[in-house]
């Protein structure tokens, strides 16, 4: 078995509100990342996975609090250690994060070469200019980005290009994690399948060992992850190899979920698609039973009483009180979902 | 609304925006011809003219050369009556829903806002029932947006919203500008869902802008694919997407992610 890289158990993240409510966005996540995967998170907004990936990597500023869990990477438990010996030892240099809307975080007073000095100088000790020219260099130059753009400022730049820089400058400490926060959700089509290829050029050429990315877009999981973890309401309900989770779905929301999947393929024109109905719960309120119970089309009576666990089945697991076979025979006949 | 007839048609459209230092074609010598009751896509990636051409369209600039005809007149926006005629028969679906309403009023008070448009009288409670009418139409219970302000409400559902608005005017023609990019995709399916009923329902004239081949295919009756401010191909969403002839449109279909098969990267 691969070396595990990232365990995450039981993790609880909570947001705190000026009324005093607390906002469970991140609630009993457990989840490993082996060496040489890519994991997919997926589900729709506000479902907490962005929480979820900054809780991760430690980021804790208020609003946003811990309250339980453990995240261990490389052996050490990130929750229990200081916010400064985490910022030293373990972020850039064990994992990364590329936020959302990553090309921002760019200074626009700055050439990018500038960027990349202090990033280095903060975690090397006695680095020269010169020295980080040439790392800087190399590294660009492998990942076939133009070496020019590290004397350019930001302005300069077009978005997609942008965002290859950040994602070259976070990853030049060769981190063994890397979490990709919608890396491409601000770009087109033609820039985002250049900035997919660059992370996985990251992973082949060794730069990153794991790689968690999040997204909403089902099938450019697809094509990206190993694996796929389906988010809803704070909560995974379902996890499993990307092949099974796409064209095999468990939980009653990925099922509606991978419905909705708009590829230009023959088959797709004319094709119903399921659109879920109603909004997902407001998770400042104590929620008992199933999560997705409103909105779900073949909820029963014992989904809001009964506590829902996690079910195991070959490899794959999902939260729900019904059995596969139940769930899949709805799937087939009669209670078709209501359709578009 | 009548359908196939000729509803909008562009002569050699162009717009130029020029510096000192230098001139940008953004739209370079377009045709076409629009007819009514149809869903026409136009695609191309950033930086192609596609905004361009919308904005242009929506009268909110003036082409640099060549013109654009409504109902076998050229636009003409001149004074403030011809412009309230024109954008009660064209209406825009912006791509960023959260800041397309104004956070200081409350949105039913926005839909009550475009009743009052329509010229004319109506109690209160026929009002709210249009209101209802409406909001059921794009899938949105009455509940979810009475008496809310815009930051209460979620990107999709706002979009709906402005679908909502859009059928209270009942235009005959509809640019949608990018309206699902900012929307995640499990909300997307209620928008074009919403767009089609519109086509279905009312007959209204819908221009889908989009970079994501795959909506184009999944919603339009014709294609249009823009490069460089021109269109390099167009025709029946079968024959541009199965059977592509441009290089340019199989490199984009090439680019979309596909279930079928993983890229291989």
């Amino acid at each position: 078995m691969a070396e595990k890289l990232l365990e995450v158990k039981n993790l609880k993240s909570v947001y705190k509100t000026r009324f005093n409510e607390k906002i469970t966005a991140v609630d009993d996540v457990s989840f490993d990342l082996e060496d040489g995967k890519c994991l997919g998170i997926a589900g729709e907004s506000g479902c907490g996975k962005s929480t979820l990936a900054m809780s991760v990597m430690g980021y804790y500023y208020p609003p946003l609090f811990y309250e339980s869990g453990i995240v261990n990477i490389s052996g050490i438990d990130i929750t229990k250690i200081p916010y400064n010996q985490l910022r030293k030892e373990i972020l850039g240099k064990e994992i990364a994060y590329i936020p959302q809307a990553a090309m921002n975080a760019l200074n626009p007073t700055q050439r990018i070469i500038n960027l990349i000095e202090d990033v280095m100088e903060e975690h090397i000790s006695g680095i020269t200019k010169k020295e980080i020219r040439k790392i800087a260099e190399d590294r660009f130059e492998t990942l076939n980005l133009p070496k020019d753009v590290l004397q350019r400022y930001p302005i300069e730049l077009s978005g997609g290009m942008k965002q290859r820089t950040v994602i070259a400058i976070s990853t030049i400490l060769n981190p063994k994690i890397l979490i990709a926060d919608e890396p491409t959700s601000a770009l087109d089509v033609t820039s985002q399948k250049i900035v997919i290829k660059l992370l996985k050029d990251l992973i082949k050429r060794g730069f990153i060992k794991a790689m968690v990315f999040i997204t909403h877009e089902l099938p450019l999981l697809y094509n990206i992850a190993d694996d796929i973890m389906v988010m809803y309401a704070g909560e995974i309900v379902e996890s499993g190899e990307a092949e099974e989770v796409i064209f095999d779905p468990i939980h009653p929301y990925s099922n509606g979920l991978m419905n909705s999947i708009i590829v230009p393929e023959k088959g797709i024109k004319g094709k119903k698609l399921t659109v879920i109905p109603g909004a997902p719960p407001n998770l400042k309120y104590k929620l008992e039973g199933c999560r997705f119970f409103d909105r779900c089309l073949f909820a029963k009576d014992e989904c809001k009483i009964s506590e829902i666990n996690m079910k195991y089945v070959n490899n794959r697991s999902y939260r729900c009180v019904l059995q596969v076979d139940e769930l899949k025979e709805m799937y087939e006949d009669g209670k078709k979902p209501a359709t578009t | 609304m009548a359908r196939n007839q000729l509803l909008l048609s562009g002569k050699d459209v162009t717009k130029i925006f020029s510096n000192k230092k230098k001139k940008t074609i953004a739209v370079d010598h377009v045709n076409f011809e629009f007819e009514s009751g149809e869903i026409i896509s136009i695609v191309g990636e950033s930086g192609s003219g596609k905004t361009t051409l919308a904005k242009m369209i929506l009268g909110l600039l003036n082409p640099s050369s060549g013109e654009i005809i409504f109902r076998g007149r050229p636009i003409e926006l001149k004074t403030r009556e011809k412009r309230i005629e024109y954008w009660r028969n064209v209406q825009p679906i912006f791509q960023d829903p959260f800041s397309s309403f104004n956070i200081f009023k409350k949105v039913d008070n926005v839909l009550l806002d475009c009743i009052k448009l329509l010229n004319i009288t109506l109690k209160k409670d026929e009002k709210y029932k249009k209101i209802e009418e409406a909001c059921n139409f794009v899938n949105l219970r009455f509940g979810e947006i009475y008496n809310k302000y815009p930051f209460e409400l979620s990107g999709g559902q706002m979009q709906r919203l402005m679908i909502a608005r859009v059928l209270l005017i009942r235009p005959r023609l509809v640019i949608a500008d990018e309206p699902t990019s900012m929307i995640d995709a499990c909300s997307r399916a209620s928008i074009l869902d919403a767009l089609m009923k519109l086509r279905d329902e009312i007959g209204t004239t819908v221009v889908f802008i989009t970079h994501d081949i795959g909506l184009a295919y999944y919603v339009s009756d014709k294609i249009f694919v823009m490069k460089e401010g021109r269109f390099v191909e167009e025709g029946f969403p079968d024959d541009v997407i199965l059977n592509p002839t441009e290089e340019y449109t199989k490199h984009l279909i090439s680019d979309v992610p596909k279930i079928e098969s993983r890229w291989a990267l």
